[in-house]
């Protein structure tokens, strides 16, 4: 099971690493459940597991923490597969949803929204994920305007120009709001606490869209790699290619960011993770995606509950603090990979 | 042969049998006008070498060609047909592509470059199949390199890599492969390397373009020569017939003495000397 590690990555069996890689989920998952502030213990959180706990622990354990393991859940997968697509078409190692105005273009739609007088309950996800496709369509253009449109460090310059420039009119919308603002004070920060899970589902139809998205250009996405004409001589379209791929990061995106709030770094930090355990190709990263993203939001969520006890962390706090250093050591190294 | 009766040749049209061709063909660099009513044809069967000072249009030809450029007016035919009017993924069945601007991901090996040739032939329900596997190994054979198919492709020399990515065209099979520069960036060994795995695809009834500035290797493994100069053709035929010292100095300002190659008889330049700008 472990011999698969000492090959090179772009050379290892993906079956065996994606089974890996399940295991491991499942490990987080239980102890997602086990885990967490407040009174309950680990132990007696088992017993709550296999059926022997008082109704405030199966409170705690069945409702609590299964609803945010299964929110985390999802955010890490939405956000692991956007950012995997939104590196592999802008071509950019470097290319993260959260910081390139994405999920800031999705905050601020939300913001508008309850601003005109729709609370957090009667939102749509529809408008989060519209907001999403702007701040990408955006970012996108501004690193597109004249010249240099491959290189890497340009935009990440624009997302997080587009980024800031978003953030701050969100946040000068709900100065004039106190009703909106105390509404989304504790949406925007990015958790999996405290959510919806009606939400959740009403998020479901887009997502599988989004799948249909990622199975039709999952292909041409990797023969893009090989450069844009060679792609063109294998038949494939680059620029339909590319338009679906930004529909299905707005749609994803604006998913996740209606559920937990912006939640940054998660889609830098999983492709990243995941290249390095199975190599460049799109195809294989995005496998690997959906079981590394849930992964690393769900341990990340575990260590935000336990660290700051009895309170407790906010999520996005906690992956930009794990997930900047990572930016800083993908943009350190000598050679950005190629994408 | 004066350079005004070299201007006539391209008013005669030739006469071979071709499936690949444009008619009054146009195209454009956002506004500037590389290539004006152009008509082209490849003859069916044969190994063509596009030739021309730099910047004379040969590469923009060759996109247009392959549909990667799209024309401005006129039309390039494939089989009698637009070809932008045509399935792309149609056209790629018939038609391979490699262009200069290739690039390597890492960690790729040969066998998986060679695969992604087969995209033209597959879908969404039709993932792999027995013939893409036979087309795969057709390839590695094709260019051998079925000792290497394992071998990462940046561990590989210059002609190795090169041979590998003509290989994917040709697990494309397609009856049509246009070449951009696949020489260019080779030393000599590596060059002949390629152009030798051109010349067996040619005779096993491939019929294949290529832009080439080499001259004397144009001649030497090509059957028909396109010669072009600030995007006209000025003039076309077989390597004997076209390859003279006017045509050298009109195409590059080089003055220069053509003997044949006492081995293959094809043109060899000696005494070049620059003339004029």
């Amino acid at each position: 099971m472990i011999g698969w590690f000492s090959l090179p990555a772009a050379q290892r069996p993906l079956p065996t690493v994606f089974v890996s890689a399940l295991v491991v989920l499942a490990l987080c998952f239980i102890c997602s459940l086990l885990l967490g502030a407040g009174g309950l213990s680990p132990s007696a959180s088992f017993q709550t597991l296999i059926g022997k706990g008082s109704a405030d622990a199966e409170f705690t354990v069945f409702h609590l923490r299964a609803t945010r393991t299964v929110v985390g859940l999802f955010v890490g997968l939405t956000l692991g597969i956007a950012g995997a697509l939104m590196q592999s078409v802008a071509r950019n190692p470097l290319a993260e949803p959260g910081l390139l105005g994405v999920s800031a273009g999705s905050s601020l739609a939300v913001a508008i929204t309850l601003v005109l007088g729709a609370s957090t309950a009667t939102l749509t996800v529809g408008v989060a994920q519209f907001g999403a496709l702007l701040g990408c369509l955006c970012v996108l253009g501004v690193a597109r305007m004249q010249g240099q449109q491959n290189d890497p460090i340009r935009l990440v310059l624009a997302g997080a120009a587009l980024s800031s420039l978003l953030l701050a009119v969100t946040s000068l919308l709900l100065l004039f709001d106190q009703r909106a603002a105390d509404e989304i004070r504790f949406w925007v920060t990015g958790s999996v606490a405290g959510r919806d899970t009606n939400t959740l589902l009403s998020v479901l139809p887009s997502m599988l869209v989004a799948g249909l998205c990622v199975l039709y250009a999952a292909k041409p996405l990797a023969s893009l790699a090989l450069g844009e004409r060679v792609a063109i001589g294998l038949g494939h379209k680059p620029k339909r290619v590319r338009g679906v791929v930004i529909f299905a990061v707005a749609l994803l995106v604006g998913g996740a960011t209606a559920i937990a709030g912006p939640v940054a770094f998660i889609g830098l930090v999983v492709p990243f993770a995941a290249r390095a355990l199975v190599g460049p190709d799109i195809r294989r990263t995005l496998w690997l995606c959906l079981p590394l993203g849930p992964i690393i939001v769900i341990t990340a969520d575990v260590i935000s509950r336990l660290i700051a006890q009895p309170a407790e962390m906010p999520l996005g706090v906690l992956t930009a603090v794990v997930g900047a250093p990572v930016l800083l050591l993908i943009v350190r190294s000598r050679r950005l990979p190629t994408l | 042969m004066t350079v005004t009766s070299l201007h006539n040749d391209k008013i005669s049209h030739p006469t071979f049998q071709s499936r690949l061709g444009a008619s009054k063909l146009t195209l454009k660099h956002g506004k500037v006008c590389i290539i004006e009513n152009l008509d082209v044809s490849l003859p069916e069967g044969k190994v063509t070498a596009i030739v021309g000072p730099n910047g004379c249009g040969k590469s923009t030809l060759l996109n247009g060609l392959s549909r990667v450029h799209a024309p401005s007016s006129g039309v390039v035919l494939l089989d009698g047909k637009d070809i932008h009017c045509l399935p792309s993924k149609e056209v790629a069945r018939r038609l391979a592509l490699l262009p200069q601007d290739t690039l390597a991901p890492d960690g790729i090996t040969i066998e998986e470059l060679i695969r992604f040739g087969r995209h033209p032939h597959q879908s969404l329900l039709k993932q792999w199949a027995m013939d893409d596997q036979q087309a795969i190994d057709y390839a590695l054979d094709a260019a051998d390199l079925q000792g290497l198919k394992d071998r990462l492709l940046d561990t590989l020399s210059g002609g190795q890599r090169q041979r590998a990515w003509i290989a994917m065209s040709i697990a494309q099979e397609t009856p049509l492969l246009l070449l951009d520069e696949p020489t260019s960036a080779l030393d000599l060994g590596h060059q002949i390397e390629v152009f030798e795995l051109i010349r067996n695809l040619s005779r096993q009834g491939k019929t294949l373009a290529m832009v080439v500035h080499d001259l004397p290797s144009a001649c030497r493994y090509s059957d028909h020569i396109i010669a072009m100069k600030k995007g006209e053709i000025i003039t076309q035929g077989s390597p004997k017939e076209v390859m003279t010292k006017e045509l050298v100095r009109e195409l590059y300002g080089v003055e220069c003495d053509l003997i044949p190659d006492p081995m293959t008889g094809s043109p060899i330049l000696i005494n070049m000397k620059r003339v004029r700008s």
